[in-house]
């Protein structure tokens, strides 16, 4: 798990911004990224990847791995370090590789 | 002239044209962009992140931790930095990401594509200094995919900008200052750590003492002796760390390694991975600019002047994406390169811009100062950029050492050629994290040098870009024409 220190927390408290992850809320500090407040509320996987649907997160936090990609807003492979959250976001983990709709 | 024409024009230009386009807001972007507007060049910087720093001064203007004694002066240095530009009078774009530069045949100068929060738009720019900065090296062991498992950079980013630690079993590993700085933060915030294993082989002291003079004058030498210190009186270290693993079912749970010839596992909720930064040279290679193999520091390099200046005409680099040499470095780095790309440009002379350069070069040359020294000590050991097996390379296609090995058996000449086997490195990262790796393994296995290998070749769009996204370029009649083939 990750947590916040006492000043990012008080921060979170005082002016939470609210997302839903996979339709559940989530409460986030404004000036979080995604991927940061994932992390912070204990989500550490947030897709399954397109070869193997093995489990995976944010590895590098700066938009170079492509790790913690999502769906954000219903929008597929958004970096989830590289966005900002937003009141009312939707934010959905991404599930293997995308497949065609008949 | 057509009702269309007219809208057409209107809209070329609308394409603003700036003298001089910085990409990258971290030390070497801020000194060089302040800089130039300083010496009268219209200036724009674009940075990718949501605020300005970079990554070593990651959200200087927004961290939440507000208690400066955790991440120490150095950190907070960066607002020297970040003051001046916002007086200077030069345009910051925060949110943009550039995806692709061309030149502009005719005009001269570049085209520059970049996109802000959805939407894609064009600029023209003169001369465009590249300040992008350094990325982790890759550190390919088994398990390093594993949720649980990030960089000690990530860890230091979620520190930077959301005052976010890990709680629970916490083990770093690998080698180099930035290891021991996380660390050391940690401590300032009360995170405990429950160990640091330190992957740097026996003899390597040795081997580092002839660099030992230059590095007894660095003006880092007392500050990095002190945070050792702390940092040793405070974690369990476990020496010359070999067969370090990650492990555990869908998330990590354990880790694994080999130390004075025995096997052990530590229960581990992180693991914090880091083998030293490489530059980011994407957008240097995408743009043909020439590139060489450091041996010193096992990466590739763009090739550059004294003054950043690269091959191609009108494009510079500073800061660690022209070669790592630390933060105080790249500020340095990135005022000299501004000062060219004005003299380039006509806008001070060449006498003016060698004394104006003068004191940078000093600077610099002190900030470089017994850097030999600690990347020889830290230099990644060859298993941990060379692994065998099963181990994960390309971390986006699922590609295993031993594939790529065995394609360099089979005759594959070069990670291009591979590529066309395995898709390694043709994930959505692009080759940023197995780039390095996949060179190294097929010099290893055909026994040539890296250079001869040669790298991955980088075509635009250098960041993944949605059809959405380039429906929102401006059109142009010409480009309407291009796409939209109706009969006449």
């Amino acid at each position: 798990m990750f947590k916040r220190l006492e000043d990012a927390a008080l921060a979170l408290s005082e002016q939470p911004v609210h997302i839903h992850v996979d339709d559940r809320p989530l409460a986030c500090r404004a000036g979080d990224s995604v991927a940061a407040a994932l992390l912070a509320a204990g989500i550490d996987a947030c897709r399954d990847t397109v070869v193997s649907g093995s489990a995976r997160g944010p590895y590098c936090m700066m938009g170079v791995c492509y790790d913690c990609l999502v769906r954000i807003d219903g929008v597929a492979n958004r970096q989830a370090c590289m966005t900002p959250v937003r009141e009312g976001m939707q934010v959905q983990r991404q599930d293997g590789a995308r497949g065609v709709r008949i | 002239m057509s009702a269309a024409m007219v809208t057409a024009a209107a809209i070329d230009a609308g394409i603003e044209t700036w003298d001089l386009l910085v990409v990258g807001a971290g030390p070497a972007g801020l000194a060089a962009a302040t800089r130039a507007a300083g010496l009268g060049l219209r200036t724009v910087l674009l940075d990718e992140q949501a605020a300005p720093g970079g990554q070593i001064y990651r959200a200087i203007d927004s961290t939440p931790v507000a208690n400066r004694a955790i991440l120490g002066p150095d950190y907070w240095h960066g607002m020297t930095l970040l003051e001046p530009w916002q007086r200077s009078g030069g345009q910051h774009v925060a949110g943009a990401t550039v995806w692709a530069i061309n030149r502009r045949e005719a005009e001269g100068g570049f085209e520059v594509a970049y996109s802000v929060d959805g939407n894609a738009r064009l600029l023209h720019a003169r001369h465009v200094l590249l300040a992008t900065g350094a990325q982790e090296r890759p550190f390919p062991i088994p398990g390093w995919t594993l949720p649980g498992v990030i960089t000690a950079g990530a860890a230091q980013i979620l520190l930077k900008t959301a005052g976010t630690v890990p709680s629970g079993p916490t083990v770093l590993a690998g080698a180099g200052p930035l290891l021991y700085l996380l660390a050391w933060q940690y401590l300032n915030a009360g995170v405990k750590i429950t160990a640091i294993l330190e992957t740097t082989p026996r003899g390597r002291l040795r081997a580092a003492l002839p660099h030992l003079a230059d590095f007894l004058r660095s003006p880092y030498l007392l500050k990095g002796m002190k945070l050792l210190r702390a940092v040793k009186a405070a974690v369990p270290i476990v020496e010359h760390v070999q067969a370090l693993e990650a492990l555990g079912e869908g998330r990590l749970a354990q880790v694994r390694y080999q130390a004075g010839g025995v096997v052990k596992t530590m229960a581990a909720e992180h693991l914090l991975l880091h083998h030293g930064v490489v530059p980011n040279t994407q957008l240097s290679r995408a743009m043909g600019a020439e590139h060489a193999w450091s041996e010193r520091q096992d990466c590739w390099e763009p090739v550059i002047d004294a003054w950043g200046a690269t091959s191609v005409p009108q494009l510079g680099i500073a800061g660690d994406g022209a070669g790592i040499a630390g933060a105080v470095a790249a500020e340095h780095r990135g005022r000299i390169a501004a000062l060219h790309a004005a003299c380039s440009l006509g806008c001070i002379d060449q006498a003016t811009r060698d004394r104006e350069a003068r004191p940078h070069q000093l600077a610099l040359q002190r900030a470089m100062r017994g850097r030999v020294f600690f990347e020889t000590l830290y230099r990644a050991p060859a298993q941990f950029r060379r692994p065998v097996g099963d181990t994960i390379v390309c971390r986006c296609e699922e590609v295993t050492a031993e594939q790529v090995r065995s394609t360099a058996r089979l005759g594959c000449q070069g990670p291009n050629q591979m590529k066309a086997f395995l898709r390694c490195g043709m994930g959505p990262c692009q080759g940023r994290f197995c780039g390095l790796t996949v060179t190294e393994l097929m010099a290893d296995e055909s026994g040539r040098h890296p250079s001869e290998v040669g790298a991955y070749r980088i075509r635009f769009p250098t960041k993944t870009v949605t059809l959405g996204e380039l429906a929102t370029l401006p059109q142009t009649q010409q480009s309407r024409d291009a796409v939209v083939r109706l009969a006449k």
